[in-house]
């Protein structure tokens, strides 16, 4: 029989405004088992933990209660105390009278009745608890780092800088991500290009980084410290070690009609390319949707002039498996598609254009060589209007945009309309916004110089429709301050279209068992405490593919992960979990259903020989738990028909003990 | 009658333990009435002459006696599968029961098997049974023969009989069937169309008939642990006999859960039933929410397939969704 001791919390007044815990210690002190039963205001406070200490010495506990917040709260905690008082800490059971109880109710009575329930449903179960062992796991000392933009560059060369081996994996041909297609960056107005690539050269010098460009994770096994995943490298077509990146074939190459999604499609490259003069590694590609060569077997051009004999057009896609300690997803973000907004004629008229397309259009490397043009005839636009929130904050809209804010449109918006009026001061720049949010150092400065000195017409309210009318567009809008209509002739209309998470994310957090928010961004392990770790142990997050963010808050992000994913690799050992699954052998029938559902792998079939009773002996085929693999999800225990698979901590008959003291 | 003859199914037998491939045969043997015919094992080509049956009453699935029957021995036995009882021989190997090297399988074509109940409701004191295989003479000793249409005798399996065709065997009798089209769910539909207190009422007036013989779970091909739950003191759901109405309420429900999408559909357990309790019913349910929620899949049709409801597909239904269904 277990010695119990129950220890009802107050929580100040978060419990014991709506439950009345003297009643609580009071109702379970005649539960089996239970020899103490009593209540403290702050149970985690040190005096709270040496009550508890001190009961178990006193009443020599061999189980302990406590009714207090949840478990992911303060079990860690409880089970230290337990554990500094020389009590097993997988004794402590954790009822959770906090969060189940007294937030979500708000009657004493009622809080107080399920208090003693979920007090019960504990006290049952400890008394099933047996003392648990974690084991120990060996941590793989080398990181995987997905997506190589500005997050995943910086994260990398922070583990590298600390001693790590890191893998870049990025699914085009060069690092740099987003980032790199940035003309100016704010509120600085630095060059965006003139700060990405030394860092991006940084990676490709760093001995500790290796970079899987135009390569993707196909799958993933394992748990921290001890990820195996696989990395397809597609084909190239050019062998990397070869290729010297001259661009000889690049400018050779008689397929002239490639749309550039380097400049999003506003100019045309080659079938063979190097995305951009900055490139790493620099290394040419070619795409096979293009490559006369690959498609009908006839050209060659590029194999013929090229003098490194780089070029393979027998290239295949190329598998590679590679353990590692710690994955850190950084998979960015893209502006949502356009389609759905015809009332900003974005499909209708080519002056119709995206942010980012802007960028390239100010950019000195983009597809007018730096000089500010409309796409459709090639003139100076003299009337521009800018709209923000396409598709960002859009409640009403859910199924044509996104509800969150992208937040970083209001300050690219207010560098564009100044980056142009410093160029261009003929230019009459209007802004079309819901509000100016500008939460940053030196960011709202920024947006009253754009406002104050550079003269743009900040006009509160939206654009309805925008109409191409012969060389105009004819931009129909409200200003909401003014109470009118405005009616704009403009020659270009800019589109701050709303950002979301890569499409590679969704099938990438299935891989890596990641948890996502309904917009398909990752969610952290706690939005404000552990805000760079995802659920999943061993998983971090870096950059906009947990939130959107603009590059200051992205380069905090990537640190701050890249620390984690230091402090996990720095460990030699791994202290496991000691909740695993445990087959009972003489009942197990060798099927198999539990090692397909483990999605560990942590199930295999081994073949042992039994005593039977009439003393012969017999071979039968048995599950064998991996321990140091298991990670006690307990998808094997309700799959085995048996009933032989059973998980430490959690034993099938500890939930019905807690089910039936909960239907008593 | 059957389009195999037992002069076919002799001719095998004998053939295959003379040249050693197999050293023991699975195979049906008389009972002490016509109609109750009894699974055996002959080892010499004499016992199978005399004793060896193979007719309408040959209704046992031998799948489930090669688990232990093939643990005795290193040596191959020869079994007899119908189209149905193939199957669950897939299923068996499916979960690693047996060594499909240590079986030789003949599948004979089945013209559906005559239910020994009905046959009894139509006759009594029944002698002997003739089948031209459109009517069946049932020679009685006070009433002389009578005279039934044959589709009259066959039980609720054969009428909605699912698959001619064998999904395993190595050698094969006769022409290869198909699977064939079936009305096996109608009677599942008419319960789903009850009210819940009618269906309970349904489901009480037959399980309060339950003797807690265990036939059903013994002859049950996908009941195949060391240690049944309900033998175990341990499993919290053990009961060794009809003390309450644990039977009414619990035990055929947890069977069927217990077999979900490992079932078959083989309909044995209703065959045995000595209480004639529409078990197979309670399987048909979970068969056809599997096939409606994650798609049509046949337990055992193929060795190495995985149930929808042990394997994950990013298609699967949110269970919020089975539970809203199941509300309609």
């Amino acid at each position: 029989m277990q010695r119990i001791g129950v220890f009802v919390c107050h929580c100040g007044t978060n419990i014991a405004g709506t439950v009345d815990v003297k009643a609580v210690a009071e109702a379970l002190k005649s539960e089996p088992g239970v020899v103490i039963s009593t209540e403290y205001q702050y149970m985690c406070s040190q005096a709270g933990q040496d009550l508890i200490k001190a009961a178990i010495a006193e009443h020599k506990l061999t189980g302990i209660v406590v009714c207090s917040c949840s478990p992911r709260m303060h079990e860690a905690t409880f089970r230290k105390t337990a554990a500094a008082a020389g009590l097993n800490p997988y004794m402590v059971e954790i009822a959770n009278i906090r969060e189940q109880c007294s937030w979500v109710h708000k009657e004493m009575t009622i809080g107080t009745e399920k208090a003693i329930i979920l007090g019960k449903a504990a006290i049952a179960k400890v008394n099933l608890n047996a003392p648990l062992t974690p084991g120990e796991s060996p941590v793989t000392k080398r990181a995987l780092v997905i997506g190589g933009g500005i997050a995943g560059i910086q994260t990398a060369l922070d583990i590298a800088d600390a001693g790590f081996p890191v893998d870049i994996v990025e699914t085009k041909p060069t690092i740099g991500g987003k980032m790199a297609q940035l003309d100016k960056t704010f509120p600085t107005l630095d060059c965006a290009a003139c700060i990405l690539t030394p860092k991006m050269v940084d990676v490709a010098q760093n001995e500790n980084i290796r970079i899987f460009s135009y390569s993707e994770v196909t799958e993933v096994g394992g748990f921290v410290g001890n990820f195996e995943v696989t990395i397809k490298k597609k084909a190239r077509y050019v062998k990397e070690d070869l290729c010297t990146g001259c661009g000889l074939c690049t400018e050779k190459c008689p397929q002239k009609k490639v749309p550039n999604e380097f400049n999003l499609g506003m100019d045309n490259r080659r079938a063979i390319y190097i995305p951009f003069a900055q490139a790493v590694p620099k290394v040419a590609t070619i795409d096979p949707d293009y490559c006369t060569m690959l498609k009908t077997g006839k050209c060659g051009v590029c194999s013929k002039v090229c003098t490194a004999k780089a070029i393979d057009y027998q290239a295949k896609d190329e598998f590679i498996t590679e353990k590692y300690g710690a994955i850190v997803v950084a998979t960015g973000f893209n502006p949502i598609s356009m389609d759905k907004f015809d009332e900003y004629a974005y499909s209708q008229s080519p002056d119709v254009i995206t942010s980012l397309e802007l960028e390239r259009l100010m950019n000195a490397a983009g597809p007018t060589g730096g000089t500010l043009l409309r796409p459709s005839d090639r003139e100076h636009p003299h009337t521009i209007v800018l709209v923000q929130c396409v598709g960002s904050r859009c409640a009403a809209c859910a199924e044509k945009g996104k509800e969150y804010c992208s937040k970083i449109c209001c300050m690219y918006t207010a560098k564009h309309a100044m980056l142009i009026r410093d160029k261009y001061p003929d230019t009459e720049v209007y802004v079309f916004y819901i509000d100016v949010r500008t939460p940053g150092k030196n960011f709202d400065e920024f947006y009253r110089r754009a406002v104050e000195e550079y003269g743009v017409h900040y006009v509160k309210g939206m654009v309805g429709k925008v109409t191409p009318e012969g060389k105009k567009l004819k931009v129909q809008a409200s200003d909401l301050i003014a109470n009118k209509q405005l009616h704009i002739d403009a020659d270009l209309v800019v589109l701050a279209a709303a950002i979301e998470p890569d499409k590679s994310a969704r099938p990438l957090a299935t891989m890596l068992t990641a948890s996502m928010d309904t917009n398909d961004f990752f969610t952290e392990a706690h939005p404000k405490l552990r805000p760079v770790e995802s659920p999943t142990a061993g998983v971090f997050l870096s950059g906009a593919c947990q939130g959107p963010k603009d590059i200051p808050e992205t380069v905090s992000q990537a640190g701050a992960a890249a620390s984690k994913v230091i402090g996990l690799l720095c460990k030699d050992k791994l202290t496991g979990n000691p909740c695993v699954a445990h087959s009972d052998e003489l009942m197990c029938n060798g099927c198999s259903t539990c090692a397909n559902v483990c999605p560990y792998g942590a199930i295999s079939y081994i073949d042992k020989e039994f005593r039977m009773p009439d003393r012969t002996t017999k071979i039968r085929r048995v599950a064998s738990v991996n321990e140091a693999v298991c990670q006690g999800c307990g998808a094997c225990t309700v799959a085995c028909m048996s009933g032989a698979m059973d998980l430490k901590g959690f034993l099938n008959k500890q939930i019905m003990a807690e089910v039936d003291a909960i239907c008593k | 009658m059957q389009e195999i003859t037992r002069d076919i199914l002799l001719e095998r037998a004998e053939a295959l333990l003379a040249d050693g491939t197999v050293d023991r045969v699975l195979g049906w043997k008389k009972g002490e009435f016509a109609y109750d015919v009894t699974p055996a094992v002959f080892t010499t080509a004499d016992e199978l002459r005399a004793e060896f049956v193979w007719n309408d009453f040959c209704g046992a699935n031998f799948s489930k006696y090669l688990i232990k029957e093939t643990a005795k021995k290193d040596t191959k036995v020869l079994v007899f599968l119908k189209s149905c009882d193939t199957y669950s021989f897939n299923q068996l190997l499916t979960e690693h029961r047996f060594d499909r090297e240590k079986v030789y399988v003949i599948g004979v074509p089945c013209n559906g098997m005559l239910d020994p109940k009905k046959v009894k409701d139509k006759a009594e004191s029944v002698l002997s049974v003739t089948d031209n295989g459109t009517e069946v003479a049932i020679e009685t000793l006070y009433d002389g023969i009578v005279t039934v249409a044959r589709d009259e005798l066959l039980p609720d399996r054969c009428l909605n009989c699912k698959s001619k065709k064998h999904v395993a065997y190595d050698e094969l009798l006769g022409t290869e069937g198909d699977v064939v089209a079936n009305a096996r769910f109608d009677e599942v539909a008419r319960l789903e169309a009850m009210t819940p207190d009618e269906r309970f009422a349904f489901w009480q007036n037959e399980l309060s008939r339950c003797i807690r013989c265990n036939a059903c779970r013994d002859v049950c091909p996908a009941c195949t642990c060391e240690k049944c739950v309900f033998d175990n003191p341990n499993s919290g759901v053990d009961n060794k006999a009809p003390a309450n109405e644990f039977e009414e309420k619990m035990f055929h429900i947890i069977r069927a859960f217990h077999v979900a999408g490992r079932c078959t559909d083989c309909g044995e357990c209703s065959r045995v039933c000595p209480q004639s309790i529409p078990l197979h019913l309670l399987n048909r349910k979970f068969i056809k929410d599997i096939d409606e929620f994650y798609g049509e899949y046949q337990a055992g049709a193929e060795a190495g397939s995985r149930a929808p409801i042990v394997n994950y597909d990013l298609n699967d239904l949110e269970a919020s969704e089975a539970v809203e269904r199941g509300n309609e």
